[in-house]
């Protein structure tokens, strides 16, 4: 555990997930704090996407809390929609295969983002339809918003061309910068450095970090990659088999003897014990 | 038609032989398909029907093939030249000369007899050798630069697309002064009623697009929304005498209600799934339109209609009912039957107008855009808090409620409606119309209304082969333009200066490995 101990910003709480006889997680818990990268991690089919797809509500969890807190509210996750973790209680996720509106321009992708802000000021489409200064006000407010993601991720230049024209690489920091363009207090990264090259990793590396110091929010992330995971993250959960089998500093996790028999594999007199409690 | 790259050089030998064997081969499926559905037809005779050949036709036909498949041929092998010529002569040869008429002139050389003069088969050959001339003519036109070019055909057709849209900023207006202009050009009453037709498809299709180009629902049931609408008029104006201007805003409301309601069963569903219940709900309306005798008058359909007075200041009667005003009277016309056509065409104007400029207007609004990030990714949307379930209700009233309106027009331009005018054909016409259009590109919609409308009412003289001629154009258009017709989309809003507008559609592409470049540099 890293030493800040302030208040947690995601709990989950005995999550459990099934798939009529599968179970997808088996009484998982961890904590995800505010100012901190909490990356997920464990070999394919551990059950880490589906974490995600629990907490912006793709799944209904079959048994487990999942408590948001957001300044002084805090939301049962849950209990709501998906639409209303994203815009409410402020869950914002990218995916593992990029999704993004690929035949809408960079900046229309950016302000689909800001539609509850934008949506709340055009009063029903009317304020806009007449294009009152209420609206037109909120409308330059989301492009300068949009602007100041576009810099930051390096895509001004492109900001009028349709965002399926972008390469990989942009794209990826393209989804990045339109979840962070909904105002989220926890964003969720599905395999940020899929596909990406060192350069690229390095670049998305230093955007993540910046996003976590520059706006305070917690970072849940879900990796492959070791030489990310390992650099920028301050708190590592692993699963393996839908439970979780270390929780702590990536040092700590690097260490754990649990860790490295799920990476490489167990030792031979282990079997039978391992195979018991899978059918458990 | 070949649909293979066109990527071979043309420094290379013609192979004869390929070719030859490729045209013997689509030479002899015409005259398979040919031999049954052309050369043998039916004929009434004294005393019951008789089997007449028209294997003159069918031959023809074949050759016709042949020699198409040839040009097409060498097109591909990178001979459009002599394509051009021999496609050019054909069609100049068809328009003085009928083919059939040269086939007879060589069977009565060999003592037969000479067959029936078929029109279409003309027809064909102009209309083939035209659009071959045009596609070879193109080929041309690229390849004057560099050989490779043709492999760049998609994206220059793309290029063109986008070319058209800059020059549609300047066409639109244009359109519009030929459409007011249009009553004065042709003082014909057909014509007008034409216009008026193509223009109540530009509106429906323009409405349908919110749904289906905006929000990429595909609804098969949309003439629901267009019944709603037209029996709302023909009921609250046969039954309580309200009149046709307070009934058209309250027809657009209605409809849009039952777009609501139609929309929340399906809200859950996407895709096929989605397209099959709005061609059930679509069915469903006109059935219960059907049965439903005592109100809606069932087959029967409702009839005399009141027509629209001139805003509610005068009536278009030649001698209307005491104390009411005759429109020739009030403006010291001589009475024309002729005013109230015009003036129901300027109505639909207004109104097909209105529905484009609301969508454009909304497209740009929180609303539209969310429609199309719908379009695009509906899970990406969720993620992002867009309500999906309001969002879509939202397009279905849009739509729904343009629908009704235009609904109520019909009715009282007919003057009778009957659920037979809300077949399900209906949809499918209005449908196609945005599909072949370009989808959520308004002058695409015109372009594609005016063909799919005003082309078969035009070309009535072709009689049956008038549907022939239709689906070919269909074909045509999908194998071009699989994306429609114009399917460039302009995005909504812009951070830096859109790019030049060109007038001039046909640009010169820049080569391959420096587009990327260019198009930074052009930012």
């Amino acid at each position: 555990m890293t030493a800040t101990a302030g208040q947690p910003l995601l709990t989950v709480d005995h999550l459990t997930m099934r798939f009529g006889g599968l179970v997808a997680i088996d009484d998982v818990s961890f904590v995800a704090r505010p100012r901190e990268i909490t990356a997920i991690i464990g070999p394919n089919g551990a059950g880490k996407t589906t974490v995600f797809n629990c907490l912006t509500g793709f799944y209904k969890a079959t048994e487990g809390m999942l408590t948001l807190c957001r300044g002084t509210r805090s939301y049962l996750l849950e209990r709501m929609e998906g639409h209303d973790i994203a815009s409410h209680a402020g869950i914002a996720r990218t995916f593992q295969n990029i999704r993004l509106f690929a035949n809408m321009s960079v900046l229309e992708n950016l302000l689909v983002a800001q539609h509850r802000v934008l949506m709340a000021a055009s009063v029903g489409t009317i304020a806009g339809m007449f294009g009152l200064p209420s609206y037109r006000h909120a409308e330059r407010a989301a492009i300068d918003k949009a602007r100041q993601w576009l810099d930051r991720v390096n895509l001004t230049h492109r900001a009028d061309e349709d965002a399926g024209n972008l390469p990989y690489g942009d794209q990826r920091r393209l989804e990045i910068a339109r979840a962070m363009c909904s105002g989220p207090a926890l964003l969720c990264l599905d395999e940020p450095a899929a596909g990406l090259n060192p350069r690229e990793t390095h670049q998305l590396n230093e955007l993540i970090t910046g996003i976590r110091d520059d706006f305070g929010i917690g970072i849940l992330l879900i990796e492959h990659d070791m030489s990310v995971v390992m650099q920028i993250s301050d708190h590592v959960v692993v699963l393996d088999y839908g439970r979780k089998i270390s929780d702590g500093t990536p040092a700590e996790v690097r260490a754990d003897p649990a860790v490295i028999r799920a990476y490489l594999g167990e030792e031979e007199d282990e079997g039978p014990q391992s195979q018991a409690s899978a059918g458990a | 038609m070949s649909s293979t790259a066109y990527t071979v050089g043309r420094d290379q030998a013609f192979p004869w032989r390929s070719a030859l064997i490729e045209c013997a081969i689509t030479a002899f499926i015409v005259l398979m398909l040919a031999i049954t559905m052309v050369g043998i037809h039916l004929e009434t005779v004294l005393g019951g029907l008789a089997i007449a050949t028209r294997f003159a036709d069918v031959g023809v036909a074949v050759v016709f093939a042949f020699i198409g498949r040839l040009a097409l041929v060498a097109m591909r092998e990178g001979h459009p030249l002599p394509a051009l010529i021999g496609a050019t002569a054909a069609a100049v040869l068809g328009v003085f000369v009928p083919p059939i008429d040269i086939v007879a002139a060589i069977l009565q050389a060999l003592g037969a007899e000479a067959p029936t003069p078929t029109p279409v088969l003309q027809v064909m050959q102009v209309a083939g050798g035209a659009i071959l001339a045009v596609r070879a003519a193109w080929l041309v036109w690229r390849q004057r630069g560099s050989a490779g070019r043709r492999a760049e055909r998609g994206r220059s057709l793309d290029a063109f697309a986008a070319g058209m849209r800059g020059w549609t900023t300047l066409i639109g207006p244009i359109a519009i002064v030929f459409a007011i202009a249009l009553p004065f050009i042709f003082d014909n009453r057909s014509r007008i009623d034409l216009a008026t037709l193509v223009l109540t498809y530009i509106m429906l299709a323009w409405g349908l697009n919110i749904i289906v180009g905006l929000a990429g629902l595909l609804d098969l049931g949309y003439v629901a929304f267009y019944a709603v609408g037209a029996y709302s008029y023909a009921l609250l104006g046969t039954h309580f005498g309200w009149s046709f201007w307070i009934c058209l805003p309250l027809a657009g409301v209605l409809a849009s209600s039952a777009g609501l309601i139609l929309g929340f069963p399906v809200l859950r569903l996407r895709g096929d799934y989605f397209a099959i219940v709005t061609l059930g709900f679509g069915e469903i309306i006109r059935v219960i339109l059907l049965n439903w005798f005592e109100f809606t008058g069932g087959p029967d359909g409702i009839s005399g209609i009141a027509r629209p007075s001139f805003f509610g200041l005068a009536e278009f009667d030649r001698s209307p009912p005491e104390g009411v005003t005759a429109f020739h009277e009030l403006f010291g016309l001589e009475y024309n039957g002729i005013h109230r056509v015009i003036f129901l065409y300027y109505l639909i104007l207004v109104l097909a107008l209105f529905v484009n400029f609301v969508s454009m207007r909304v497209r740009r609004l929180p609303i539209g855009r969310a429609w199309e990030a719908l379009r695009e990714d509906d899970i990406a949307c969720q993620s992002l808090g867009i309500n999906r379930r309001n969002i879509k209700l939202a397009a279905f009233m849009f739509s729904a409620g343009f629908g009704g309106v235009a609904g109520s027009f019909f009715a009282t331009r007919q003057g009778f409606i009957s659920p037979e005018s809300f077949q399900f054909i209906e949809s499918a016409i209005i449908l196609a119309i945005v599909v072949l259009g370009g989808m959520g590109s308004q002058a695409g919609i015109v372009l594609a209304a005016v063909l799919m409308i005003g082309m078969p009412e035009i070309f009535r003289d072709l009689e049956q082969y008038r549907m022939l001629a239709f689906g070919a154009l269909m074909v045509v258009i999908m194998v071009w333009r699989p994306r429609g017709l114009l399917s460039h989309r302009d995005p909504s809003v812009r951070l830096h200066p859109p790019p030049p507008r060109q007038l001039w559609p046909f640009t010169r592409l820049p080569k391959p490995s420096a587009a990327p470049a260019e198009k930074a540099a052009g930012q």
